[in-house]
């Protein structure tokens, strides 16, 4: 699939709002509209899901990281009142910031190596297109990544459940302290 | 049951030319001007209907019945002062209400209002876009109408749309769950995601409909959630009168707050909407054979059965009295998710075969007796002053127990 005009003009849209959102993120001194900015960045990479034709990641990109993991963010900046202008001028850390410098070259500079010289540009802008083939039969995407996920791939998609909801109960077990121990039925 | 293809749209089907993105236009223009349109109505409606149920006349003033009372208002509030209070975070206080309109107006492109017209011979669906994520939408939407509400009461800079906001977040956030789980039950019984395959796998008469197939529990939970997640009574604590003023909008003032005003009804009316394309059918009824006009009745159903739910929605404020918080919350956590986790495990189970329904059937039921002394052994727990949330069956608390609790005093 070659790319076309109107596809060009979705990743540039898509590519905008990604960089302008992330560039507001770490511009913004207010911690809400870093927030806000990320909504951005994330509302751009869903856009160019749906270029590439993974409709199903970019769903699940709205619903779980722009509809609830920024909303625990705004949720927690509220609630411990952090929107107050932060001084940043003294370093908690020294050596910080040319570490953190050293970082981002090291990484940048990686990634544009990768690119020029591995196989991984094509110039298509799906690898799929909006038809996958799975088990011999021709499905839309969506069927294809739910097949997927629920026979081929069933082991590593619970594993990452049961993880989830391990993290969330010893999270709540380490936050909730209580005096009386009688029963021993916490959490 | 063999699943189904989204076919998607079968305008796009031969290639886009200029009258395909016409028709594409058109389609959204109408549909954009249908829902303003239904809005204005809507508004004049719920003020009837309540006024009605409450022996009084409500407006009359403006037009035959006083239908064109919202136009008149809102011509007023288009010439009134714009107010931004001097605490109030400028940019987010202007974003705010474009936050909550817009997802508003996005959700409704999914919902089929009737079948398929053949113009110009062109076939298209009577839906804006029959996207393969289809009634993902919604819940992408749902998930990105909280901002409005939570970045409007923060950015008021005052006390009482801070805790609207911070009651919406946890609100909304914690009836998603729910509200995912139902429409999972729908989407198992479907074999897709897409809502025009959804109306048409509940074609052929009522004893189809997914209210139905899937038991009457999905629906009520539906219907429970998504009212807790349009802050309609009796869920609506995020704008409690009594309590918070005016709740999130309390510093709003003119075009901002007829946004937000806009936005409300236009989501009730989203959500009756979508209500009837889930269990409902959709545009699915009788068609009487009378030559060129069989597009029309399907449009006929779906407005009848929409005005149904807009109708319960006016009702329900003016019979249910508002929820507490906290009750609020234990409905969400304690008793809909569960459920509909329970009720998903039996529709996938039934949908296999009778033996592994039974036998999740028979799970569910030991996980809710475990569930319910689980809870017993919640509410009764003593709590010592260092625990982080009081009992729950006694709040509100007496004075002189929060005060102890606060402060801290005899451990």
């Amino acid at each position: 699939m070659t790319a076309t005009v109107p596809d060009l003009l979705v990743f540039l849209a898509a590519a905008a709002m990604v960089v302008v959102g992330a560039i507001g993120v770490i511009t913004f001194r207010n911690p809400v509209h870093s927030a806000i900015s990320l909504i951005l960045t994330l509302l751009g990479v869903a856009v160019a899901f749906i270029e590439q034709e993974a409709h199903f990641l970019a769903a699940v990109q709205v619903i779980v990281y722009a509809g609830a993991i920024v909303v625990l963010f705004l949720f927690v900046i509220m609630f411990l009142g952090v929107d107050e202008r932060e001084d940043v001028t003294v370093e908690p850390l020294i050596g910080q910031r040319p570490l953190a410098y050293a970082s981002v070259f090291v990484t940048v500079g990686g990634i544009v190596a990768m690119l020029s010289r591995g196989g991984w540009v094509t110039g298509a802008s799906t690898v799929t297109g909006p038809t996958a083939v799975y088990n011999g039969s021709t499905v839309d995407n969506v069927t294809a990544v739910g097949q997927s996920v629920f026979t081929t791939y069933l082991f590593a998609f619970e594993a990452t459940a049961a993880l989830l909801i391990i993290a969330v109960v010893g999270a709540v077990v380490l936050a909730r302290r209580e005096r009386s121990v009688e029963g021993g039925e916490s959490a | 049951m063999s699943v189904i293809l989204a076919a998607g749209d079968p305008l796009y089907v031969l290639g886009v030319d200029v009258t395909v993105v016409v028709i594409a236009a058109i389609k959204v223009l109408v549909a954009f001007a249908a829902l303003m349109g239904s809005v204005t109505l809507m508004i004049w409606f719920e003020r009837k209907v309540i006024s009605d149920m409450q022996s009084r006349i409500g407006p009359n003033r403006w037009g035959p019945f006083g239908l064109l009372q919202t136009l008149a208002d809102g011509i007023k509030l288009f010439f009134k002062e714009d107010l931004i209070p001097a605490q109030a975070d400028r940019f987010t206080f202007k974003l705010a209400p474009y936050l909550a309109l817009i997802p508003a107006l996005i959700t409704f492109t999914i919902v089929p209002v009737g079948n398929s017209v053949t113009i110009a011979g062109h076939t298209f669906l009577l839906q804006v876009a029959d996207t393969p994520i289809g009634i993902l939408l919604l819940l992408a939407m749902s998930g990105l109408s909280v901002y409005g509400v939570i970045l409007a009461g923060w950015s008021s800079g005052s006390k009482y749309p801070l805790i609207s906001s911070v009651r919406a977040s946890a609100q909304m956030i914690s009836y998603e769950a729910a509200l995912g789980m139902t429409v999972v039950t729908v989407v198992l019984a479907t074999g897709s995601l897409s809502t025009h395959d959804i109306v048409a796998s509940q074609a052929g008469g009522f004893w189809n409909w997914n209210l139905i197939r899937l038991g009457v529990v999905p629906f009520v939970i539906f219907l429970i959630a998504i009212t807790a997640e349009l802050n309609r009574p009796p869920f609506d604590v995020v704008e409690a009168e009594s309590e918070l003023v005016g709740g999130f909008h309390t510093e709003y003032s003119s075009l901002r707050f007829a946004l937000f005003f806009l936005a409300e009804f236009m989501n009730t009316i989203t959500m009756s909407a979508v209500m009837v394309t889930l269990f409902f059918g959709g545009p699915s009824g009788p068609v009487p054979n009378i030559p060129h006009l069989e597009w029309l009745f399907p449009i006929l159903w779906f407005l009848g059965k929409t005005v149904a739910f807009c109708f319960a929605y006016v009702w329900f404020r003016a019979a249910l009295p508002r929820f507490r918080y906290d009750q609020l919350m234990d409905l969400g956590w304690k008793r809909l998710i569960p459920l509909s986790l329970a009720w998903m495990l039996l529709v996938a189970g039934f949908l296999v075969s009778p033996a592994w329904g039974f036998s999740l059937a028979a799970i569910s039921l030991l996980g809710s007796v475990a569930l319910t002394r689980a809870f017993e052994i919640g509410t009764t727990r003593e709590v010592g002053p260092d625990a982080v949330l009081p009992t729950v069956g006694e709040r509100p608390l007496p004075p002189y127990v929060l005060r102890r609790l606060t402060d801290g005093e005899d451990n």
